[in-house]
């Protein structure tokens, strides 16, 4: 006997039993036939065609109104029947869509990684997770030959797919940049070209670029349309935001960026960020930029890594754990 | 045996009509009565599309038979706008009329063999046979 006429059996005993005693334990075995059929794939006319064959063998003197009654339920079981496939077709789509865009992201996490560089004189931490499987943000770290550090942090607006494929192209065009050689003025101006010549004029990447010295002790800046990150002066127990202003990347090939620069002591700590962490949304309404900067007060006292990673579990946890928007934070202690 | 019965769509009670024909039909081939449900909606389907968008046509039934089995062939004809895009139509998921419909994808599963011919302008023929088992 295959499974199918296996199931049919226990479904004539079940009903059998239950018919005739009421038992609870018939009822749980009607459930495990079910579970097998819906395994099995045997369609609700079918259930029901079984169900009109067991009531004949059990009560073959069945009254004709129930037996009608009961091909009545067969013929308007058949359109759903028919629903159900069509749903467990597309359901089987859906994964293998799931699957592919799964190895793409694996793909592209691999190749976007950017390795924390160790250095004496700061204490770094990062942390980007994207809201859906393909993240929009990037960040990257280079050590240049004199020690200096460059990070740059960028969002391109939109999310999904199409942005994680042009910031693929945001990675490639600066690894051909001698990053640590350049201004970060001038690093924002050459990939505003080549974001002008290759991305969709519908796109629009933002970046903050961030170059730490050590032979000046200074942070040089350049902003092209970024959320402003946070400076944390230890001195004065104070937050500063970031001013640097810059069109975003991609608009206008002859547009040209400032630099700035700030002085970086010891105990002082620099916020870089995406908008997915300042446009999180507690309900209806945005959290406010002073509730980020009181989060990370909380924190501060600990390593920066693990000061990014409490931020992202609070508001993770605010957000009901689903993410809006990418969310990326890079936090720099100067420790000596 | 090679007779052959039609019924003309115009209004929606000949939908009605195609059915009760199909279902005679079948039950004296000797279709069970799951198939025999599975049969009259697709001849509801097939009558549907016709009176919704082709305005009239027909649905005939034939009964074949080779050495090994006999079966029941239905042929929907109109001489409507047509379908420019066959695959898509084929395509799960896709219906015109507003998503609840079996569709033409439902027709080619309650049925066992399907065939589609459609020219833009001239109209649509469709024929699709079942198996007895």
């Amino acid at each position: 006997m295959d499974t199918k006429d296996l199931d049919a059996k226990s479904y004539t005993d079940f009903l059998k039993r239950y018919i005739e005693t009421r038992d609870e334990q018939a009822l749980y075995g009607a459930e495990q036939v079910s579970k097998s059929f819906i395994k099995n794939q045997i369609s609700p006319e079918e259930i029901v065609h079984l169900h009109i064959q067991s009531l004949l063998e059990i009560y073959p003197e069945i009254q004709d109104q129930i037996q009608l009654s009961m091909n009545f339920l067969l013929e308007a079981m058949i359109a759903y029947g028919l629903a159900h496939q069509e749903y467990q077709l597309l359901r089987e789509k859906q994964l293998r869509i799931k699957s592919e865009i799964d190895v793409a992201a694996g793909m592209q996490s691999m190749l976007m990684q950017s390795e924390v560089p160790n250095t004496d004189e700061l204490d770094i931490g990062v942390i980007s997770v994207p809201a859906n499987q393909m993240n929009g943000d990037y960040h990257h770290f280079v050590k240049g030959k004199d020690g200096a550090i460059s990070i740059a942090i960028a969002d391109i607006i939109g999310k999904g797919i199409p942005a994680a494929l042009s910031m693929s192209m945001i990675k490639y065009a600066m690894d051909s940049f001698p990053e640590s050689e350049m201004s970060t003025n001038a690093i924002l101006a050459s990939l505003n070209r080549v974001v002008e010549r290759n991305v969709d004029p519908s796109m629009f990447i933002t970046m903050f670029y961030a170059q730490y010295k050590p032979d000046t002790g200074k942070l040089y800046y350049s902003s092209a349309g970024h959320e402003p990150g946070f400076y944390y002066s230890n001195k004065t127990k104070s937050f500063h935001e970031f001013e640097a202003k810059g069109l975003v990347l991609g608009v206008d090939p002859d547009t040209t960026y400032v630099q700035s620069e700030i002085d970086i002591e010891k105990d002082d700590m620099v916020i870089l960020l995406t908008d997915g962490v300042t446009e999180c949304r507690k309900g209806d309404t945005f959290i406010e930029r002073d509730e980020l900067l009181e989060v990370i007060k909380t924190y501060m006292h600990l390593p920066a890594q693990d000061i990014v990673n409490h931020v992202y579990r609070y508001f993770e946890r605010i957000q009901n754990f689903q993410l809006r928007d990418d969310f990326t934070l890079v936090i720099l202690k100067k420790v000596v | 045996m090679n007779s052959q019965s039609c019924v003309s769509i115009q209004k929606e009670w000949d939908i009605v009509a195609a059915r009760q024909m199909g279902r005679e039909i079948a039950k004296q081939l000797g279709f069970g009565t799951v198939d025999q449900a599975r049969i009259t909606t697709a001849i509801s389907e097939l009558a549907r599309n016709i009176y919704l968008y082709a305005g009239e046509g027909q649905i005939c039934f034939e009964i074949v038979e080779t050495l090994e089995q006999k079966g029941m062939t239905i042929v929907a004809t109109d001489s409507g706008p047509g379908i420019e895009d066959l695959s898509l139509v084929m395509q799960d998921g896709y219906t015109t009329s507003g998503g609840l419909g079996a569709g033409l994808p439902g027709v080619r599963r309650l049925m066992d063999d399907f065939d589609m011919e459609s020219e833009v302008g001239h109209g649509t023929r469709i024929v699709t046979t079942k198996w007895v088992r």
